[in-house]
């Protein structure tokens, strides 16, 4: 450019920083990542294990289990859940045509991972959230934290997991929950913070302790919202779960990876509409529970 | 019965930051505005004495942005006093920890709300034991108490409803018999009835007047409504911008009102339903004719019992039966109907 002439070159090149310095930086950065780990291997294995196990137990009972016994336990679960009959049907038809296509293995191996990293997500983003609401201060930091989780690209996880926890379902399962995790802590903070002020009023006026609000008051009215926190975990970790097959999930996730590599067009395709069958049954059934869990303030008086 | 009155002594609230670096100051005379203006801090409550007897309907009145409804709070304590005592027992509720404020909460006080603050996801029977349940009641005995309320409000048959299924009457007769079911002395009524339409609200004073002649808690009624103050209030006390104004009874506040403003408020007043036989009455004159009229009889229904004999004087009785005094009825028609105002006579002198 003509204009560069008349420049100082810093303000026409943009003044990176020199390559060597950005190597250095990244090794010392990498090294000492990787001397962390290995130095506290013991304690990352400590932690795996009981993940590894449960979610080997799990997809060994749903992959072991006759497709009659696990089909006939998810339609009670789907029927009780929601107590519709359409949801109950839709979610026969989907699974029998999951396995008529070939697909019923993988497709219990993808729920097993969603099952165990959506309860996981539960149990770490319920107390989290509960925290929030309950400190300005604690919701200052972890929001923030949050905003990053929730922007930062999916695929970008994976690094830091693979890094610390190597390759195989294990780190999967931790890039899921933490890819799900940020809507269950959102939503319970938001739905404890939205519980009436009259209400909490009263709670405070009868003498109930922190305890007893919480667990009386805050959490029953906050329920429906929490609902909708874990109908958007379970959504969040189906579309992680083909993300995770990058470093050794299984299932439906990693057909659909061989299919990308492969171009098998319509391979691809039939993995993508069973998780999609599987979204909608999560989806409808859990969005069906949390309306019964709200039949109480249906207005029925005018 | 209840045992124990409250007392609030020199009681000031001040909503701000440094709230209390400014009570010297307002006790000195700083006024509401210039407190706001100068500091930003809003005057709440200022030097409030209140002696609400045990036993007792204790209404304070004043109409929006008095201070009632913050009043009512520090009682409980829901709202921290910037300065002052409140007593019960002889213990200042100001001054509990948190151990025995909640303890105080759960034994001592009951509360109902303007907006009936019913937990939804909960039955009426669910919503009436839930004192008993934070108190830690076994369900097994909490229900049985609970029921007979529901019964005593007039409920029965709904104790299995959610509380959006009903009116809001009913709903606040599930906040009654919820705070009924706790048993506790202090009965906390923050503007409980404001919600309800006209016939309904005088219904619900109905039920509570006749509640309280059988439970004789120490009730502290809160309202902006000056009939039902009357209605209601053994004692009354009326706020205005965080200050009191008047204390009396109904008919001390009807009679002879301290300022404008009160004058203002008692000239829409139904009389004849306030002020009694006695305090009209002129000096028995020995001729015990007529009808015979209890001395705390209020002028209307004085006025109906002769109407209906055909009388046009009665004879004033005390709770005995004794002769004490006599009333015609122009002395009744005159002291029913509201006096002429200061403006009437001047213009007459005119």
């Amino acid at each position: 450019m003509a204009i560069c002439e008349f420049l100082p070159k810093a303000f026409c090149r943009f003044p990176a920083i020199s390559d060597s310095y950005i190597r250095q930086a990244r090794q010392v950065i990498d090294d000492g990542f990787r001397g962390l780990v290995r130095e506290y291997g013991y304690i990352i294995d400590a932690l795996k294990a009981p993940l590894q196990w449960f979610l080997n137990y799990l997809e060994r009972l749903f992959t072991t289990s006759p497709w009659t016994v696990v089909l006939i336990v998810m339609l009670v679960i789907v029927y009780f859940g929601s107590r519709s009959i359409r949801i109950t049907i839709g979610t026969a038809i989907g699974m029998l045509l999951i396995g008529l296509v070939g697909l019923w293995e993988d497709t219990m191996t993808t729920l097993a991972i969603v099952t165990v990293s959506t309860l996981i997500a539960i149990v770490i983003g319920l107390p989290i959230g509960i925290l929030m609401a309950r400190s300005e201060r604690v919701q200052g930091v972890i929001n923030p934290i949050l905003d990053v989780m929730q922007t930062m690209p999916s695929f970008v996880y994976l690094i830091p997991v693979v890094v610390i926890f190597g390759i195989g379902k294990v780190p999967g399962l931790i890039a899921v929950v933490i890819y799900a995790v940020p809507p269950m802590i959102r939503l319970t903070n938001l739905g404890i913070r939205l519980v009436d002020k009259e209400v909490l009023e009263a709670a405070d006026a009868f003498g109930s302790s922190r305890g007893q609000k919480l667990w009386n008051v805050q959490m029953p009215l906050a329920l429906p919202t929490i609902m909708a926190g874990i109908n958007q975990t379970i959504m969040m970790s189906l579309a992680m779960v083909v993300v995770a097959s990058m470093v050794g999930v299984g299932g439906l996730g990693r057909n659909t990876l061989q299919a990308i590599n492969n171009q098998f067009f319509t391979y691809g395709f039939l993995n993508g509409f069973a998780l999609v069958a599987i979204a909608i049954i999560f989806d409808r059934t859990s969005q069906a529970f949390g309306m019964r869990l709200q039949r109480h303030s249906e207005v029925v008086h005018g | 019965m209840a045992s124990h009155g409250i007392e609030i002594k020199g009681l000031y609230k001040i909503f701000g930051s440094n709230a209390r670096q400014h009570v010297e100051a307002v006790r000195n005379g700083l006024s509401k505005a210039e407190l706001n203006e100068r500091y930003g801090h809003v005057l709440g409550l200022k030097d409030i004495n209140i002696s609400m007897p045990a036993g007792g309907i204790t209404v304070v009145m004043g109409l929006s942005g008095s201070g009632k409804s913050t009043l009512i709070r520090h009682i409980n304590r829901l709202i921290e006093p910037t300065y002052g005592e409140v007593i019960y027992d002889g213990v200042n509720v100001c001054g509990m920890n948190e151990r025995d404020l909640r303890e105080f909460r759960r034994h001592k006080t009951a509360m109902v709300f303007q907006k009936f603050a019913l937990l939804p996801h909960r039955t009426v029977i669910e919503n009436t034991v839930y004192g008993l349940d934070i108190q830690g009641v076994p369900r097994s005995e909490s229900l049985k108490k609970g029921q007979y309320w529901i019964e005593r409000v007039g409920l029965s048959g709904f104790e299995n409803h959610y509380p959006n299924q009903l009116s809001g009457g009913m709903q606040q007769r599930v906040g009654l018999a919820r705070a009924l079911t706790n048993d506790a002395d202090i009965l906390l009524m923050d503007e409980a009835y404001s919600a309800l339409d006209p016939l309904i609200r005088v219904d619900m004073q109905t039920v509570l007047l006749d509640l309280q002649a059988e439970l004789k808690k120490t009730v502290v009624f809160i309202t902006h409504d000056l009939d039902e103050a009357l209605r209601l209030g053994d004692k009354i006390t009326i706020l205005r911008d965080g200050q009191v104004v008047q204390q009396g009874t109904g008919q001390e506040i009807v009679l002879s009102p301290a300022d404008d403003y009160i004058t203002a408020f008692v000239k829409e007043v139904n009389r004849g339903r306030v002020i009694q036989a006695k305090t009209v009455m002129k000096p028995f004159d020995g001729l015990a004719d007529g009808v015979h009229i209890e001395a705390t009889t209020t002028l209307e229904a004085a006025a109906k019992a002769m109407t209906e004999s055909g009388q046009t004087k009665a004879t004033i009785t005390d709770a005995a039966g004794a002769p004490i005094g006599t009333l015609d009825l122009q002395t009744m028609m005159a002291a029913m109907v509201t006096p002429a105002g200061s403006d009437t006579s001047k213009m007459a002198a005119e």
